[in-house]
């Protein structure tokens, strides 16, 4: 069970919802995932087109924990009103932070992030911020309170996966509330190896959506996680230097 | 009368005096529409009794996908 705030979940994958090819492959991918959890954001909606395909209404939201994020926000001040357009929909309390500090790698920006997650937790939001793995800012973040830290793995879409296990490892250590392995995930050995190290969950979306077959990444995605954190939770063996027999090497026959 | 909508200025019929009439108008009320009108952003119980004037400013969103 995955506990952040109030909430509980099921699942320990969170997935985004953004560039799938079709919203039936999105359906089937969100659906053979069983997570609980759904990542979207706040648009501007064109209200000449009422046709336009509605994401809430094809995904049978009832079904999920929404958690909106704060994508697109400069600043700490747009992420709060974001995180209020959100939660005037009456559909969601959690709030994904993130404020990018930098176009290019889109990693996010630690002092906006850290004001926004104060601004936020002050309006009664259930925050999870979404931040870089430095440790120390990780630590900041709890203490004043987030409900869930969201390291990445590497920069979010690149899908190079775990670039600093060494930083997850001791954010995960360290911390008291859920660690979340957010952005950066390519494949199910990525997400395990995050669920391997700890983590509490992993938040993924492109490693999905722009698979060769996303449902079928859904899946792996999904077995990954399970095998990750059942592997974490039976503890793995030590690594030593050199090999040690799994047969005995008594009683072995020979003419 | 003219409303400033997603930052762009529409010429909307005086009779949307309301923003849950101007949302049935433009065929949105089965979505979930949020509505911020002049800086304030409104709850779905407030939409029937937040009147629209002349020169308002509206800003209309949805959820879409993202990660």
């Amino acid at each position: 069970m995955l506990k952040i705030g109030n909430f509980t979940f099921n699942s320990r994958l969170l997935l985004g919802t953004g560039k799938y090819p079709d919203f039936e492959t999105q359906k089937k991918a969100v659906d053979v995932s069983e997570t609980d959890i759904l990542t979207f954001t706040v648009r501007r909606m064109n209200i000449f087109e009422p046709q336009q395909p509605d994401l809430l209404q094809q995904l049978d939201t009832g079904r999920y924990t929404l958690l909106p994020n704060t994508a697109g926000a400069e600043n700490a001040e747009e992420a709060v009103r974001h995180a209020k357009l959100a939660k005037a929909s009456g559909l969601c309390d959690m709030i994904k932070v993130e404020v990018i500090g930098c176009k290019k790698t889109l990693l996010p920006d630690p002092v906006e992030t850290l004001k926004a997650t104060e601004m936020l937790l002050e309006e009664g939001f259930t925050v999870l911020p979404y931040t870089s793995d430095d440790v120390v800012l990780a630590k900041r973040l709890e203490e004043m309170g987030a409900h869930a830290v969201m390291p990445g793995a590497s920069p979010i879409g690149s899908g190079q996966g775990i670039l600093n296990p060494h930083q997850l490892d001791l954010i995960i250590e360290q911390a008291e509330v859920p660690v979340i392995v957010d952005a950066g995930i390519g494949s199910p050995g990525d997400a395990a190896a995050a669920m391997e190290l700890g983590a509490d969950g992993v938040l993924l979306n492109t490693a999905v959506s722009a698979a060769d077959d996303p449902v079928k990444m859904a899946e792996a995605m999904k077995l990954a996680i399970q095998a990750g954190r059942l592997g974490y939770e039976a503890g793995r063996i030590p690594k030593k230097r050199y090999a040690a027999a799994s047969s005995p090497m008594e009683g072995m026959s020979r003419t | 009368m003219n409303v400033k909508i997603n930052g762009e200025w529409h010429e909307i019929p005086d009779h949307l005096a309301d923003v849950r009439t101007l949302l049935s108008h433009f065929q949105l009320d089965n979505r979930v529409v949020i509505v911020e009108l002049n800086d304030t952003i409104l709850e779905k119980s407030e939409h029937a009794d937040s009147q629209v004037h002349e020169g308002d400013q509206m800003e209309l969103v949805q959820f879409v996908g993202g990660g």
